[in-house]
């Protein structure tokens, strides 16, 4: 037994080594560089920082589209750019505080979860800026600046849309957990579904929520994509063509279902929701009917140059239809099998939302 | 160790214990059956018990051996090894993440020299980058800044000393507890809502937060030692079901008004009252909170328990071998409820430093991953009471460190915790270690046989 395990290792030793030999035989024949010629980066003194919840800035959800907005700021503005992902929740005021040490000045915090540290630390530093994504403030915090979204107004267009393509008359929605961010995507879909069947006098319904009692069909995560599959060919058998999924990569698992039941002849679809899935989730492109999009990366980009010039102000940043904060993404491969009609209903739509003529309500909806 | 398993209890065991023997007396022939137990597991004949006996017994039983090789083979000395040689491995792998490493690597045969030295540059940094953020940071305004990394070590090192004794005090009784993480949770719920629910005088109301806590925590393993002990179900499946449990339960608590926000539908609770949190020792400068000296004294408590008390005294007869315990007149479904909801209420305790002392509010994250890296805890610290508050020191100094590796060096955070569980694989497995090290006493003296005996102890016990 000895033995062998002696020899396993120096097999297994060796083995390593001539890998990592080769390995740097075929890359490391390159000229060594002369000395001086180092490249600068932009000559901004400043600092643009974030702080991301436990779901680190790999999450394919808000961490990680605020993290490449603050990326983008720092290649476009020439900006420093400090980052650092917290673990758990007892990470945020750590993390924070070291942000404000290392002199950022607008530090960007990711998730109500973040809220009552941002806070605090805003309270002891008066002098440093900080933006907060997808929370408001009851009462508004002179150097805080929240960056919340009326995502319903998006999603009333994915729910009339759905209602208008479905071929079975049933579509569906589920979310990750259920909290004001998820159910708000939630909301508005159920209430554009309601919107076309008033309009129209049909009765499309709507599996995995209902609107009134708050309550409808939840993963429990953002992780287990196997849920979110289950939970798809579950309302795939009861009949609904098009899912929605406010899960984050979870959707990826609605994905999945509806791309086996599309190569199995049947005619289904998929709504994608924070980015255009047709770009972040090519896999799902030949299903990707539409997406509500959340820009969360150009929102805190704008706040970012807003504060480098100076012109830093608390009053909440709401990404609406007005402002292009919240959209319904373009068809791409679907755009010729949207009927003309429905697309100039959806854009009256959008011109009503934006006019105040149509009020899309949400129990989620920014109060600000 | 995958292969031992303890025997299964039935009900009617639990209830026939009909012998009349005084505490005492009982204890004198317990001591008597467990001390020849001990040397029996120790032999590898037979194994009575799921836990590693280098995990109950805090030493490894080994016969006549020079002082110097002791001293090199010792547990001691093989911590240290194994904290080494995680560096050295970690060290190489921050140097791979690192951009100049892998600039200077595309140029390696022309002016190997700076290769080698962006290797030693990213490693080093990153080292002291982590020393300054969890021991002393010279670069500090004042004295105060300047110890504020060793108080934040202090700080989380609380919840995962606390949380630790549970764990490595049911390791000593021969249970593998994995629910600590659970009974934080159900402590965190309980001691949140007395905190911020009920409105009551300054010092009462931590008090009872503070009790809400522990019974809390308590009752939850205390239920797991009750399955136990009436039915026999094994505790590691009931305490990994009772996390999900306990889990899934404070998510939909969460989502029920009377535990959110007024006019807020965030799963967050309310902030707990000021006379609810424990005090900062040292000013509002640090996170450092009264839970800290209470970790102190439940490790006191702990070791008093195990080392000085009769009821201690019945765990680790119990967790030496059930059968004999029983036999010598231990009550052995006693002591299983007992160890379990002492466990429980230390691990209760971290519940109440999270929400009473950091958080202040009560969120699905409140118990982190304090229950988990509690095991590990434990098992760095051999499950000796100052074994295990040393092993969370050093892990809350590896978490503390963690933030200013990351700010500094941009060291990613899951680098940080790559070095952790590399410390904990070679401390979990020292015979890895001494092969390394060349230290393996068989490997030098194959032909002895008592030599080979203790090889083959080492290795089941890894």
């Amino acid at each position: 037994m000895t033995s062998l395990r002696a020899r396993l290792k120096r097999g297994s030793i060796a083995g390593l080594a001539t890998v990592s030999a080769s390995a740097l035989l075929l890359t490391a024949c390159g000229a060594a560089p002369e000395p001086g010629s180092t490249s600068s980066a932009g000559a901004s003194d400043y600092t643009g920082c974030i702080v991301s919840d436990s779901g680190g800035f790999d999450d394919q959800s808000f961490n990680q589209s605020s993290y490449e907005g603050l990326k983008k700021a720092e290649k476009d503005l020439g900006i420093k750019v400090n980052q650092v992902e917290s673990k758990t929740n007892n990470d945020f005021e750590p993390n924070l505080r070291a942000m404000v040490t290392a002199g950022c000045d607008l530090t960007v915090t990711v998730g109500f979860l973040l809220g009552d540290a941002t806070k605090a630390q805003a309270a002891a530093n008066p002098d440093s800026h900080f933006a907060i994504i997808d929370f408001g403030y009851e009462t508004p915090i002179s150097n805080v600046k929240p960056i919340i979204y009326d995502t319903a107004q998006a999603a009333f267009m994915a729910g009339y849309l759905a209602a208008g393509t479905t071929k079975t008359g049933t579509v569906a929605t589920f979310g990750g957990i259920k909290i004001p961010t998820v159910t708000i995507f939630m909301d508005g879909y159920a209430d554009g579904v309601k919107y076309y069947n008033e309009k129209k006098g049909k009765d499309v319904k709507l599996l995995g929520w209902n609107k009134d009692a708050q309550d409808g069909s939840f993963t429990g995560d953002f992780e287990k994509q196997d849920v979110g599959k289950q939970l798809t060919r579950n309302f795939l058998d009861q009949g609904a063509d098009i899912v929605m999924p406010v899960a984050g990569p979870v959707g990826k698992g609605a994905g999945a279902a509806l791309q086996e039941a599309k190569n199995a002849g049947k005619d289904v679809k998929l709504i994608w929701v924070d980015s255009d899935g047709f770009l972040t989730a090519p896999d799902y492109k030949e299903i990707m009917l539409s997406s509500v999009m959340k820009q969360m990366g150009e929102a805190v980009e704008t706040v970012v140059k807003e504060d480098k010039d100076g012109k830093f102000s608390n009053t909440p940043y709401v990404g609406t239809l007005a402002n292009d904060g919240v959209q319904l993404a373009p068809f791409h491969d679907f755009d010729s099998q949207v009927p003309a009609d429905l697309k100039s209903e959806l854009d009256q739509i959008k011109k009503d939302i934006v006019d105040g003529k149509l009020k899309v309500e949400s129990a989620a909806s920014p109060k600000a | 160790m995958s292969e031992q398993h303890p025997p299964k209890r039935t009900a009617g065991e639990g209830q026939g214990d009909t012998q009349p023997a005084k505490p005492h007396q009982a204890s004198l022939a317990a001591e008597e059956t467990a001390a020849v137990v001990s040397v029996d597991t120790a032999g590898g004949a037979m194994g009575p018990s799921a836990v590693p006996a280098s995990a109950q017994s805090g030493q490894l039983p080994g016969g006549p051996d020079t002082l110097l090789r002791k001293i090199f083979t010792g547990s001691g000395m093989v911590s240290v090894l194994a904290v080494f040689l995680a560096l050295v491995i970690g060290g190489l792998l921050i140097a791979s993440t690192d951009t100049r490493v892998a600039s200077t690597a595309g140029y390696f045969f022309a002016r190997p020299a700076d290769f080698l030295t962006a290797v030693w540059n990213a490693a080093t940094r990153s080292y002291i980058a982590l020393f300054q953020g969890a021991v002393f940071n010279p670069r500090g305004n004042s004295v105060a800044a300047q110890f504020a990394p060793f108080m934040e070590t202090l700080t989380i090192a609380t919840p995962l000393i606390t949380a630790g004794l549970g764990v490595a005090l049911a390791f000593r009784a021969g249970l593998f507890n994995i629910g600590a993480q659970g009974q934080i949770i159900v402590a965190g719920i309980l001691a949140a809502w007395v905190g911020f629910a009920l409105h009551l005088p300054l010092g009462l109301h931590l008090l009872l937060v503070l009790v809400a806590g522990i019974v809390g925590g308590a009752l939850w393993g205390g239920l797991v030692g009750v399955l136990k002990a009436r039915t026999g179900a094994h505790e590691v499946i009931l305490t990994i079901m009772f996390n999900y449990i306990a889990l899934y339960f404070l998510r939909y608590l969460l989502n029920t008004p009377a535990f959110q926000r007024p006019g807020e539908s965030n799963p967050i609770s309310p902030i707990l009252d000021p006379s609810a949190v424990y005090p900062q020792i040292f000013g509002s400068q640090y996170r450092l909170h009264l839970g800290f000296v209470l970790a102190i004294g439940a490790t006191v408590l702990v070791w008093w328990l195990l080392n000085r008390s009769t009821v201690g005294f019945e765990f680790r007869a119990v967790g030496a071998n059930p059968k004999a315990a029983q036999t010598a007149g231990i009550n052995v479904s006693r002591s299983t409820i007992l160890v379990m909801a002492i466990a429980g209420g230390l691990a209760g305790m971290s519940g109440v430093a999270q929400v009473a002392g950091t958080e202040k509010v009560l969120t699905d994250g409140v118990a982190a991953t304090y229950g988990f890296d509690a095991i590990t805890v434990a098992l760095l610290g051999r499950s000796t009471p100052w074994g295990t508050f040393a092993a969370g020191l050093l892990f809350g100094a590896f978490r503390a460190g963690a933030v200013q590796m990351q700010i500094q060096t941009g060291t990613p955070i899951d680098i940080v915790q790559v070095v952790q569980s590399l410390i904990v694989l070679f401390i979990a497995a020292p015979p890895l270690v001494r092969a390394v090290f060349g230290l393996n006493p068989r490997r030098k003296k194959p032909v002895r046989a008592a030599k080979s005996t203790k090889a083959a102890t080492t290795g089941g016990a890894a």
